[in-house]
């Protein structure tokens, strides 16, 4: 078995709104798979009911080998995630934030507290090691949340816009985090606004209305729209007509 | 079981980051226990009283001087009329007023009776109707030692001697029947607000999410929500025990070791309720209002403030499922009464059924999957 | 129409929405085009009602607790004592005795509960809650009553609640005695004095009078004071509270705009606590209609002022519904008057409860409903509260700009 992460005609639907329509895809091990769309195309409900945080109304998907209806619990041992929303305790210190998710994904406590001396260090946080997370830059915060998510060394990661309001210079290092990562073997899955960021992607697809409207290697998907850009791709892709201007 | 000692350890250092919280959980119950047992007193004291004597006799200053001398009543004003004085009453100066017609003195010896009239501020019904039981004790006295005084010693009829006693609390003092049961509110309000409103509290930031995905089983992450409260109202009762001891000296006749046993059941219903609420509320502020509109209902329903045999039928089987009203019941029968385990094993019989009833619950409602 | 672009380029923290403002048009108010203040606030106005209005569970709660306050107090709670359970343990087991026992046991106010055999009998019983008192009958109970002699009898109370002991032996001296007459009745008595007793306002003696005004002013305080004090930190904690400080609405009008819906919501509980103490327990409005809504309307702002001003002090929800519940609500039901007179309190409470506002809007209510009272009569205590008001509200206005600053 090849796939991190197979979905088959997954679909999520809330009363008469159809948030995923029927999305089908697979993800390669090791792959770092781009998950485009505009806000509200689904993205977060598909990443929802991969991770076993949603139950799909129908279609089927395995990730990491497991059924996402039978063995969610079983999924989640072996994911990590980053979500939209903030994910970290503001009222904790940065090492108490560490040593509390190391902690609840059954880490022994003597390795969790190696493992929170190393990421302070490779993080270059020291100074802010025993301050509150509330009072530490947004920049910082991300980079601290994504170490977390990969604290367990999950098969997979999972991340939720996880550059948003972050600056340029940060992003590029928070890129650099995501390379390491995927080089150790993790596959990384992550939403993104940022069409610059869609390059750096091995693969990506790109959501429109709840449905997958195109799936391929960032330089496959511009040579079919004959354009320069991702930034173009997507426009075309979202705004039919509207990439001309 | 392994991650539980990890959430205990993040709910407390959360919980004692707010620099007010340590105070407000800890020094504020034992301020309201000290207040509370002061103020929650049923005895009715100091009743104004408003007198128009039209008599002037004898006999009227006496009677008159009798209230006066009664503990139960302050004299606040005087005046020639009832008018002036239902006036008093109105302007909430008087509570009650004695109104001695002319000639009181010369018709109770020449006709053999006379009429008094007492007009009462009857708002507050319990308050009259003790307050008029008071007035129509001293003249009763009045009148017994006026007959003895002026009736030339008329045999009274062979009376029957009752003779009454007041176990467990001779002195009849309020405050020992109080203090148990405040104690029981205060460490109740706590646990319950604080657990009501810790897991919906992390829905509403997020982080909630962080924790679903983690392979996390439902049972550790309520039982590591549960403990950290169960913990600080447990310590939270102990102080309150040893303030009552000291300051109100409430006899500790039964065993601690039996009262502290049924507050960790007690607790576990309290707070495993909370957590309920926790798991089906989005927001605090809903989870703050659930929780007051069960626990006013539980608290008024305790028997703590007024006695629940006085409930008609259908309200005292409502009590039967009011774990507040068990545990006001547990602490004034062990503290005061010295029960032992078997005389309240009905109590822990019921507490721990809903303990498991009530837990259960919490762990089946959290939802990790949405 | 533009909208502020929210979410766009910053799903951090800070532009966080909060769940109940779903559909496009609650994010009306933060339309940028320019437009009168009144306009604004009414938009404003708006956005708190969805908060309400979405929260279906609440507002059940928030319109349900009164009614179910006033109808608990109304039928179910009461200081009267009833079928209160008793034992007798008969030495003298005669015709007499078992006579009085009857007669106590077909009293309204005792039920027999077990008979008993022995004084450690009796601890028993009380140890394990199943009696309230004890009638003790001694041997040969009657034989010396019947021949003029006096005679005696026990009545063991359990004392931990002294108010239930006291009453309990009361009534059974009373039973005792009525029992004794009948036995041998009574020569005239010489020199009687009678006693004629009237309850003023409330010749019932009904607990309702009590406890509508103690009910209302507590789900006033809950309505006003602690929803939102609460609500307001909600909107720092989450951080959309900096959002709303950045529109271009005055930081007052902001404040105003989020406690108008619950003042409208605690005057609707008004409505509803009145009519029903009025239609189902007979309660009497004696005084004037719009000065009793006017002196509610006051009470509704000082309570609102206390919330405002603690949240301006804390921006965690958990601590401002603590210090509500300790500083606020505890008080506003044991301190006021409510459940216990004040007068009865030592000194030093009665002096406290001086500054509880609750105090002085239920001596307003009683003048005004059941004393049939106007303005002469609670001018004083309408010119507390607002005093009071108008102090917390200067209180909070300092905090916010201290914190502004």
């Amino acid at each position: 078995m090849n796939h991190a992460i197979t979905a088959n005609n997954l679909t999520k639907r809330f009363g008469d709104f159809t948030a995923v329509d029927a999305i089908s895809f697979e993800v390669d091990k090791g792959e770092i798979f781009g998950f485009l769309g505009a806000n509200g195309a689904g993205k977060t409900t598909a990443m929802r009911m991969l991770t076993g945080l949603s139950r799909p109304t129908e279609g089927e998907a395995m990730v990491a080998g497991y059924d996402v209806y039978r063995e969610p619990e079983q999924i989640k041992r072996r994911i990590g995630y980053m979500s939209q929303k903030f994910s970290l305790y503001e009222d904790l210190k940065v090492r108490e934030n560490i040593r509390f998710y190391g902690g609840i994904y059954g880490l022994p406590r003597k390795q969790v507290r190696q493992e929170a001396d190393r990421l302070i260090e490779e993080l270059g946080m020291s100074e802010f090691a025993n301050s509150l997370v509330s009072g530490i830059p947004l920049g910082w915060r991300q980079k601290l949340a994504f170490s977390i998510a990969i604290l367990h060394r999950p098969a997979i990661v999972f991340l939720d816009e996880p550059t948003g309001g972050v600056d340029p210079v940060t992003r590029r290092q928070f890129w650099e985090m995501i390379y390491k990562t995927a080089n150790e073997g993790t596959t990384v899955f992550v939403t993104t606004h940022y069409m610059d960021e869609a390059e750096y992607c091995n693969r990506v697809s790109i959501m429109v209305e709840g449905r997958i409207a195109a799936l391929d290697t960032p330089q496959a998907m511009k040579a079919s729209f004959g354009v320069e850009t991702m930034n173009e791709v997507f426009l075309r892709l979202t705004r039919p007509g509207g990439g001309n201007t | 079981m392994k991650t539980v000692p990890y959430i205990v350890q993040k709910e407390f250092r959360q919980i004692f980051r707010h620099r007010v919280m340590l105070p407000l959980i800890f020094l504020m119950p034992v301020i309201q226990l000290l207040v509370l047992a002061f103020a929650a007193d049923y005895e009715v004291d100091n009743v104004k009283l408003h007198i128009v004597d039209l008599d002037h006799s004898q006999a009227s200053r006496q009677l008159v001087g009798q209230f006066e001398a009664s503990e139960h009543f302050i004299l606040t004003g005087a005046s020639a009329s009832g008018k002036i004085a239902s006036n008093e009453i109105q302007q909430g100066e008087a509570d009650l007023y004695l109104e001695i017609p002319p000639d009181f003195q010369r018709q109770l010896l020449r006709d053999g009776r006379s009429q008094l009239q007492v007009a009462v501020d009857a708002i507050n019904g319990v308050k009259a109707g003790l307050s008029s039981a008071y007035a129509n004790a001293i003249i009763r006295d009045f009148n017994a030692a006026f007959r003895q005084n002026y009736g030339g010693g008329i045999a009274q009829p062979a009376a029957l001697q009752i003779e009454t006693a007041n176990w467990f609390n001779p002195e009849q003092n309020y405050q020992t029947f109080m203090v148990p049961g405040i104690l029981v509110i205060l460490v109740t309000l706590v646990g319950m607000f604080l657990a009501g409103m810790n897991i919906v509290k992390e829905k509403e930031i997020g982080t909630i999410e962080q924790i679903n995905v983690s392979p996390i089983r439902k049972h550790e992450f309520i039982i590591g929500k549960l403990l950290p409260f169960w913990i600080i109202a447990l310590v939270e009762l102990a102080i309150g025990l040893v303030v009552g001891k000291l300051v109100f000296h409430i006899p500790f006749v039964g065993s601690l070791w039996l009262i502290f046993g049924f507050a960790g059941l007690y607790l576990l219903v309290v707070l495993g309720f909370g957590l309920l609420i926790s798991t089906v509320t989005e927001t605090q502020q809903q989870a703050m209002f659930i929780a007051w509109f069960f626990l006013i209902i539980f608290i008024l329903m305790s028997g703590l403030f007024t006695p629940i045999e006085s409930m008609p039928p259908w309200a005292q089987d409502i009590t039967r499922f009011n774990p507040v009203a068990y545990f006001v019941d547990v602490m004034r029968l062990v503290l005061l009464k010295g029960s032992d385990v078997w005389d309240i094993r009905q109590h822990i019989a019921v507490m721990g059924g809903y303990a498991l009833a009530v837990n259960g619950l919490a762990v089946l409602n959290y939802r990790k999957v949405g | 129409m533009s909208y502020v672009p929210m979410c766009l380029g910053n799903p951090g923290k800070k532009s966080y929405v909060p769940m109940c403002l779903k559909r496009k048009q609650d994010y009306k108010f933060f339309k940028i085009n320019p437009m009168g203040t009144n306009k604004k606030l009414s938009i404003f106005i708006r956005k708190e009602f969805y908060h309400i209005l979405r929260d279906r569970r609440t507002l059940l709660i928030l319109l349900g607790m009164p009614a179910v306050l006033v109808l608990l107090f109304g039928f179910a709670i009461s200081n009267e004592i009833k079928n209160a359970d008793i034992g007798v343990l008969d030495y003298a087991q005669n015709d007499q005795s078992q006579r009085l026992t009857q007669r106590l046991s077909a009293s309204e106010y005792f039920t027999l509960a077990l008979p008993l055999h022995s004084t450690q009998e009796i601890e028993e019983a009380f140890r394990a809650g199943s009696i309230k008192m004890a009638v003790v009958l001694p041997p040969k109970f009657g034989e010396e009553t019947a021949r003029g002699l006096p005679g005696s009898l026990q009545l063991i109370a359990d004392g931990t609640d002294p108010n239930t002991a006291t009453t309990l032996s009361n009534y059974a001296s009373a039973i005792i005695g009525d029992f004794l007459q009948e036995q041998q009745p009574l020569q005239q008595q010489p020199m009687v004095i009678q006693t004629e007793v009237r309850m003023l306002y409330n010749a019932g003696l009904k607990s309702v009078f009590m406890f509508v005004p103690g009910v209302m002013t507590v789900i006033l305080m809950l309505v006003s004071a602690m929803m939102t004090s609460i609500a307001i930190t909600r909107e720092k904690e989450v951080g959309t509270m900096e959002v709303l400080l950045a529109s271009p609405l005055p930081p007052p009008l902001i404040v105003i705009g989020k406690v108008i819906p619950y003042i409208l919501l605690a005057l609707a509980n008004t409505a509803v606590i009145l009519l029903l103490g009025t239609e189902v327990f007979g309660m009497p409005i004696r005084g004037n209609y719009a000065l009793l809504w006017l002196e509610c309307f006051l009470f509704v702002l000082t309570a609102l002022s206390l919330g405002i001003l603690i949240s301006t002090r804390t921006d965690s929800q958990q601590v401002a519904m603590l210090f509500s519940l300790m500083v606020l609500m505890l008080p506003t039901i044991l301190l006021s008057g409510f459940i216990f007179p004040i007068e009865s309190m030592p000194l030093p409470l009665q002096v406290i409860s001086n500054i509880i506002p609750a105090k002085w809007f239920i001596i307003i209510l009683k003048d005004v409903m059941l004393k049939g009272g106007g303005m002469e009569l609670v001018w004083q205590e309408t010119l507390i509260l607002l005093g009071m008001t108008v102090f917390f509200i200067a209180l909070s206005v300092r905090s916010f700009n201290i914190r502004l600053a």
